[in-house]
């Protein structure tokens, strides 16, 4: 198929940017969209032009580096990573904005790319369990109710790819911390730190610039790991909670 | 090198296997050297090896730690487990990787489970048979004491990670489930669903962030090692660029820890994700750490097959599959565009079921892949044809469904064809899936002692970026389990002998190793920014992998290896004269990044091969066509080929020479594998 592509350019974090346009040619639809732009890219390359920037490593949908708003959209018209989504999700003859996410907290480096180093700083401010390496004991120690454990792992699922942020009218990240908060607070072993963590992470959050939730939506329905909006509830619910024992 | 690690083995005439080769194919291509022996590991009893060890290692006095510092690159389950225990413990610690966050190292991909021996299930499982299991699913070709340490931590491995909050899956009454992975007959892989490498990682991300936040441990994030620095024969630093503003940095410490993971990326096709590199490896090995077997590569059977001239990647599908899919191909070629389901059962060859009656569907890994192989070369593939050849085999699940009702298939694998038909658009319910081997792991990598310390002192290798403990090959399930042994339990135990002598005098900046190696990394961005060529990296990776794939792939020939050899080294002359790099240094330049790569795995490629010309032999992932039984199965030569071939850098314009390791099994019979 052929494909008018509408692309954000901008050479670095302090130069303004622009929408650039380019046609392909040829592209099957069993490409996946960042394949599509490999292919941009060489024809970019052996016209003269630099390549799009944008970031991938696993293309499997599991490491969280990709992510494009395409057409508006965060991840593209399916629910899935930029990396898994397909050219078949496109017609023939279609024109395709791509965009970088777009909030105040993931500034642009180049071209597609941001920086989310926000999240890292986030998890720094209690997204884990204090014990040192060594210090564990038996795994068996400690049985843990199967529902608790499975709810744990679907929102430890996160891939921290910063969707729910982009797709979020206010730029907000509750659904990420609040994915962090739920998989750490269903597990026995989360419970000694659940009171600071959650009042540590969300303070961070506000501090990088994150807008706070105002129960729109939008995050968990771009989420590509479905994380479901009620962390969110688990997320506020652990706050107040931390504020009756006096934080 | 004036302060080699001292690993030169003390002469044992009758054990020297060197005058026991016969074969000498790679002659010409190499010089030989002189034998090594692991120096570290002790002797005695081997369930006692480990504890000697931790006991004799020295301590770091801990009120010197905050003196001493330590560089580790990569964050992935070997380099996060180590950057975080190491600043618990009170070092200095960087920690770099080339992604925007610790948390999207390769490690993350991981789909399985991971193995240790709890003996949970009741199924008669312990340390000893998961070491023997190890030994033999190497194929003979790891050391024993490092292999039986593996599966000693292992337990304390799934400990440290409930501990941490990993939602491993779990049993109605609460505890921990295992399955059964890769063949072996106990239940011993832990698993948290289809995402056992995220979970995991995670857990070790956590437990790193919460040391950036003691101050123990500081991030260089979009930051991709390009040298080492040795100075007086230790390992003092790294040069790292800085991806996003384009600057060279150095920085020192008193030792370095490499875990940057593995190179099947030569290939360019595999499952790796896209910036895996050979780059901090090789940069070392150019400096003096010698590289082993470099040419043992794990190719996996069940990946989706390449569908174009564009594929990027290669996905994975789990081996699990294999548990109740039926592989075949058309008995005759002419079917091959024809519609499957209109294929009648007597025109079909389920060839494994055919050649091996007793194993069929789950013969191991190799075989697996090598069959699936033949039949495309035979002409019998199926799928899309790519450059003329199709290359894809049919796993069909419609007899399962037909037997165990569609609902138990969606229940086992409702992900696995959920993936397979976002990926394809094909509905695998009602088509068989098409798969093909695709490169997915390497046992080959940097050489290291008992203490995860290379030839080069002061500079240890964690996780898959090191040879030691899966020999020819590696059990599934067993990778996680190196990457957090090594970081959580072995390296710390073992760097502080080599720290208790620090901290080491200061590297002055202008001193001239410092500045020989600041001008060559300098030098060589200059060369990229400034050829004017006319073809993208690409396009030199693409066809490098082609070679690799062809001539050092499943099945590789002394003939074919040659040619190989030539290929690489006129498309690598090719490479340097006619590369095309856009844009500026002084920034973001993602073709800039994946020059440097390349052209590492040019250098790479091209000792895989030679390492794979010397071993004529088959052993694990390494299969010479010229070394098979009657029936076409692999043949080892235990008397001629049982050492580690250690691989030191000759130099630019200089031959690579090969240090052997002499494998001794004082525990293990050695066995010829049958699958019959
Ligand atoms: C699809 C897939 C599925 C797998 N499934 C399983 C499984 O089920 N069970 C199992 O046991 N094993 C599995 N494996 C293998 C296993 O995942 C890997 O071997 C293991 O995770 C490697 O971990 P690592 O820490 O050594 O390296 P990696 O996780 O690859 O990490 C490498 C790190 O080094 C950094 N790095 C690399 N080069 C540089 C550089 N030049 N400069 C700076 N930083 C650098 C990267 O940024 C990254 O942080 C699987 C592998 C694949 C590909
Ligand atoms: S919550 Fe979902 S959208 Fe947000 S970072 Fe995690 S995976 Fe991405
Ligand atoms: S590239 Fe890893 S999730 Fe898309």
């Amino acid at each position: 198929m052929r494909l008018t592509l509408k692309i954000w350019r901008q050479p670095d974090a302090a130069t303004a940017g622009a929408i650039h346009t380019y046609e392909v040619d040829e592209i099957s639809e069993d490409m996946s969209f960042l394949e599509m732009l490999d292919v941009l890219n060489e024809q970019l390359n052996s016209e003269g032009e630099e390549p799009i920037a944008f970031d991938s490593d696993c293309r499997e949908g599991i490491c969280g580096m990709c992510g494009l708003m395409i057409n508006g959209e965060a991840h593209g018209p399916q629910v899935t990573t930029t990396c898994q989504l397909h050219m078949r999700s496109f017609h023939d003859g279609e024109t395709i904005t791509v965009e970088p996410w777009r909030a105040d907290a993931f500034p642009v480096l180049k071209d597609l790319v941001v920086d989310r180093g926000a999240f890292d700083r986030i998890i720094q401010q209690g997204g884990y369990i204090s014990v040192n390496t060594g210090a564990a004991p038996d795994a068996h120690a400690t049985p843990v109710p199967k529902d608790n454990a499975d709810r744990a792992f679907d929102a430890a699922t996160c891939i921290g790819c910063g969707a729910c942020v982009a797709s979020c009218p206010n730029g907000s990240a509750s659904l990420f911390v609040g994915a962090k908060i739920t998989h750490l607070g269903e597990l026995p072993q989360g419970q000694a730190e659940r009171d600071s963590r959650v009042v540590n992470m969300v303070a961070q959050h506000d501090h990088e610039g994150f807008g706070g939730c105002t129960n729109i939506g939008e995050c968990t329905a771009a989420c590509p790991k479905g994380i479901p909006l009620d962390v969110i509830s688990q997320l506020n619910r652990d706050m107040l909670t931390a504020i009756k024992h006096g934080h | 090198m004036t302060d080699m690690n001292d690993i030169f083995a003390t002469p044992q005439p009758s054990r020297d296997s060197s005058s026991e080769q016969e074969s000498d194919d790679a002659a010409g291509y190499y010089m030989p050297g002189d034998p090594i022996q692991d120096t570290k590991a002790p002797g005695g009893p081997i369930d006692e090896r480990w504890n000697t060890r931790q006991f004799e290692a020295r301590i770091a006095n801990p009120a010197n730690r905050r003196r001493l510092s330590v560089i580790v690159v990569g964050t992935g389950l070997a380099g996060a487990s180590a950057a975080a225990t190491l600043g618990e413990a009170g070092y200095v610690v960087k920690s770099f990787c080339y992604q925007d966050s610790p948390r999207r190292a390769h490690s993350i991909a991981a789909q399985g489970g991971i193995n240790a021996a709890k003996n949970y299930k009741g199924d008669g499982d312990s340390v000893y048979r998961l070491f023997y299991d190890t030994i033999k699913g190497g194929d003979y070709r790891s050391r024993e004491s490092n292999v039986y340490r593996l599966a000693q931590v292992s337990v304390n491995i799934i400990d440290q990670c409930v501990a941490q909050g990993v939602p491993f899956a779990r049993e109605y009454g609460g505890l921990l489930d295992n399955r059964s992975f890769g063949g072996v007959q106990v239940s011993r892989t832990f698993y948290a669903r289809g995402q056992t490498g995220q979970q995991l990682l995670i857990g070790a991300y956590q437990a790193l962030e919460r040391q950036v936040a003691a101050g123990t441990v500081k991030t260089y994030t979009r930051h991709e090692m390009v040298e080492l620095i040795v100075v007086d024969g230790r390992a003092r630093g790294i040069i790292v660029r800085d991806m996003v503003t384009g600057e060279l940095e150095t920085y020192f410490a008193d030792v370095v820890v490499l875990a940057s993971g593995g190179y099947g990326n030569v290939f360019f096709l595999s499952t790796n994700a896209m910036g895996c590199n050979v780059t901090a490896t090789w940069r070392a090995h150019r400096k003096g750490a010698f590289m082993a077997n470099p040419c043992y590569t794990q190719i996996h059977p069940t990946c989706i097959p390449v569908s174009g001239p564009h594929q990027s990647k290669l996905t994975l599908m789990s081996e699990s599959l294999r548990n109740d899919g039926r592989i075949w191909v058309p008995k005759d070629a002419k079917d091959a565009d024809k519609n499957p389901n209109d294929i009648p059962e007597e025109d079909r060859d389920y060839y494994l079921e055919r050649i091996y009656p007793s194993f069929g569907n789950l013969v191991p890994r190799d075989i697996a892949s090598r069959q699936a192989k033949n039949m495309c070369d035979e002409g019998r593939g199926v799928g899309p044809e790519v450059d003329g050849v199709r290359r894809g085999v049919y796993l069909d699940f419609a007899e399962a469904i037909g037997r165990l009702g569609r609902k138990a298939i969606e229940d086992k694998y409702g992900n696995l064809f959920d993936m397979y038909a976002q990926i394809t658009g094909e509905d695998p319910y009602e088509v068989p899936m098409r798969i093909y081997p695709a490169v997915h792991y390497v046992m080959g990598g940097l050489w290291v002692d008992y203490d995860l310390q290379s030839s080069i002192p002061g500079l240890f290798v964690t996780g898959e970026a090191n040879f030691s403990d899966h020999g020819a090959n590696r059990l599934g399930a067993s990778a996680l389990m190196q990457g957090l042994a090594d970081g959580y339990f072995v390296l710390s135990n073992t760097i502080r002998d080599y720290l208790a002598d620090g901290p080491f005098e200061k590297v002055a900046e202008n001193d001239p190793a410092v500045v020989e190696a600041q001008q060559a990394v300098q030098a060589r961005i200059d060369h990229f920014m400034t050829n004017k060529g006319t073809r993208s990296v690409d396009s030199y990776h693409r066809e490098l992998g082609n070679i690799m794939w062809e001539y050092c792939g499943m099945e590789r020939t002394e003939e074919g290896l040659k040619k190989a050899i030539d290929l690489i080294r006129s498309l690598s002359d090719d490479f340097w004269r006619n590369v095309k790099v856009l844009g500026s240094p002084d920034g973001l330049n993602q073709s800039l990044e994946r020059a440097g790569r390349v052209a590492d795995f040019f250098e790479l490629g091209e000792l895989m091969c030679i390492d794979a010309l010397n071993r004529r032999e088959s052993c694990g992932g390494h299969f010479r066509a010229e070394s098979q039984t009657e029936e076409g199965e692999a043949l080892r030569h235990d008397d001629q080929f049982a050492y580690v071939a250690a691989w030191e850098w000759g130099g630019q314009d200089g031959k690579p020479i090969l240090h052997k390791e002499n494998l001794t099994y004082e525990f293990v019979e050695m066995k010829q594998r049958s699958y019959k």
